[in-house]
């Protein structure tokens, strides 16, 4: 109902954003940048077009789940209407999840057929390149969610997440270059980024290679971080609409 | 807690059931042990000062607040196990309106339809129908938003009709709405009470509650402190008729002495003195008699405000 009225707007900041973004990296910038090792001996349209795509998966999940979300509860207060009706509250938050789902799985195949017409994508891997941006985003989603189900006073709390976890999330996990050219102890906090598994995943996915156990790891990390996020968000609901 | 009027025939099962009823939010107790019970196609009541409990009360028969003791059972089914079967046949009318205000009228119906897994052919009739017993159809393709705050509260009203409820639970329906926008919803509460759709009402109006209600308890502190029907409250907690003497402020103290005996009980207030009488008009004379030189005088019905006051007291809870 929503998104047919905002899908023209939505478009944009989920669809084409990224790819604005492509452009002006990939082709642009990477016109600049010699293949080599450090691209895994592609061009840099190539290095860059599978963790754009999972970079802009992260940055649909951070504004589905924070505040949409608070708003369910506090300010539009959706979420209060609709447990008077026979959905719970941990149906409501399957069903939030769930348009996160929707929507990533969208702009992903728009990104997707986009990129590919520019010529982005070297083979048939860019298909699970769009799964993985998909589950990447889910497993930000999840625990966002957990935060935006506790906090009451979210614009605090939202802007304090976007300045120090998703901005140095998004420019320090591997996006745009390798993290080993960043020093170790920030090199730890990309290890923890779920960006930063999505990452790897997505390129080994586009450009081949990677060893099989890492990246199992690395879906692993994801699986979790979804799994433990939803299951917290999942009680946070109901702690919040249950009183 | 006082009993008027025990009901002699009572239906095998009561549609709200509460026995001892409890909520604790941490430390506060908001609910203190109520006794409660509804019967189909009736209009209960819940009357009380802000902070009484009544909301507290009301959410916890709405299945979307767990009681901390006591017992509740509603349409027979106990709410901890059954909340969303209950739910399904319950409709709510909160005390604060939360409307989807992106959507428009007609697709808030719809969509709160939905949620009740109505189909959509259903929801779609339901709707069309439903606007014209709130009288919206005319804004039926208009944005929430764009409502005045008596068209929200009838979009409201109409929402929780969506699944043809049993039981209608409405908080506050009228709070913060001017006179002809209140009747209006008066209007249609009425009709709802002849189609046989059993209301439970909070208030804290005294005209709503002797306009809507059949039978009513009212709540002080989280307890209940007098259950009745309007004109048995009236008559067991005050007198048929008042007179009101007013007073330049500061004068009345003085008053109270001379009136002495003339009604059955006197209330002295800063600027007015109340005599609660069976007649209003005698009173008036043998004041006059007793050289009592009021700015003003009126005599009045009793009113279920009186009632109120009397049990709930004067002074000022927040």
């Amino acid at each position: 109902m929503w998104y047919r009225r905002y899908w023209r707007s939505n478009l944009y900041s989920s669809g084409l954003q990224p790819l604005l973004f492509l452009a002006a990296m990939g082709l642009g910038f990477g016109s600049q940048v010699e293949p080599g090792p450090d691209t895994g001996g592609v061009d840099y349209l190539h290095f860059v077009a599978p963790t754009l795509l999972v970079s802009g998966a992260m940055m649909i999940a951070v504004f589905e789940s924070t505040w949409k979300v608070a708003s369910g509860f506090q300010w539009q207060r959706q979420y209060v209407a609709v447990i008077s009706t026979p959905i719970t509250p941990g149906q409501v938050f399957g069903g939030e999840l769930m348009w996160v789902g929707m929507r990533l799985l969208l702009s992903a195949v728009v990104y997707g057929v986009v990129a590919g017409a520019l010529g982005a994508w070297l083979g048939p891997g860019a298909l699970l390149v769009v799964l993985v941006g998909v589950l990447t985003g889910l497993a930000c989603a999840a625990p966002i969610m957990a935060l935006s189900a506790t906090v009451r006073n979210p614009s605090n709390a939202f802007s304090a997440l976007l300045r120090f976890v998703v901005m140095p999330v998004m420019l320090f996990s591997g996006t745009f270059f390798p993290i080993s050219y960043i020093p170790v102890p920030a090199r730890m906090l990309a290890w923890i980024s779920p960006l930063w598994h999505g990452n790897e995943l997505a390129r080994a996915a586009a450009l081949g290679g990677g060893e099989w156990l890492p990246l199992a790891g690395h879906g692993a990390f994801l699986v979790v971080l979804l799994l433990g996020g939803g299951l917290l968000a999942r009680s946070r609901f109901y702690r919040r609409l249950v009183v | 807690m006082a009993a008027v009027g025990e009901r002699s025939a009572r239906e095998p099962s009561p549609l709200v059931s509460a026995k001892a009823l409890v909520k604790r939010f941490g430390e506060f107790e908001a609910v203190r042990g109520i006794d409660v019970e509804v019967v189909k196609g009736e209009a209960f009541g819940f009357l009380g000062p802000n902070g009484a409990g009544k909301s507290s009360a009301m959410r916890m028969v709405g299945c979307v607040s767990p009681r901390s003791d006591g017992d509740l059972r509603v349409l027979d089914m106990d709410p901890q196990v059954d909340g969303p079967s209950i739910r399904a046949r319950l409709g709510v009318v909160p005390q604060e309106d939360n409307l989807d205000t992106e959507l428009s009228i007609r697709q808030n119906l719809q969509v709160y339809g939905r949620y009740f897994g109505l189909s959509r052919a259903h929801v779609r009739a339901k709707a069309t129908e439903l606007m014209e017993f709130a009288q919206l159809t005319e804004r039926a393709d208009d944005e929430v938003d764009t409502l005045s705050g008596g068209m929200k509260r009838r979009l409201t009203i109409a929402r929780s009709l969506v699944n043809d409820p049993d039981l209608l639970l409405l908080d506050e329906p009228t709070t913060g709405l001017d006179p002809q926008a209140r009747h209006l919803l008066w209007d249609r509460l009425f009709r709802l009470k002849q189609l046989g759709v059993t209301l439970l009402i909070t208030t804290h109006y005294m005209d709503e509650a002797e306009q809507l209600c059949d039978r009513l308890v009212i709540m002080d502190n989280g307890r209940i402190v007098a259950e009745g029907s309007p004109p048995e409250l009236i008559a067991c907690y005050s007198s048929r008729e008042v007179l009101e003497l007013r007073f330049a402020p500061g004068e009345s103290g003085d008053v109270a002495s001379t009136v002495d005996g003339l009604a059955d009980r006197v209330e002295v207030l800063p600027d007015r003195v109340l005599l609660y009488t069976e007649n209003g008009e005698a009173a008036l004379s043998a004041t006059h008699a007793r050289g009592v030189r009021p700015l003003s005088c009126l005599v009045r019905r009793s009113t279920l405000e009186d009632v109120f006051l009397r049990l709930t007291g004067r002074t000022l809870v927040d």
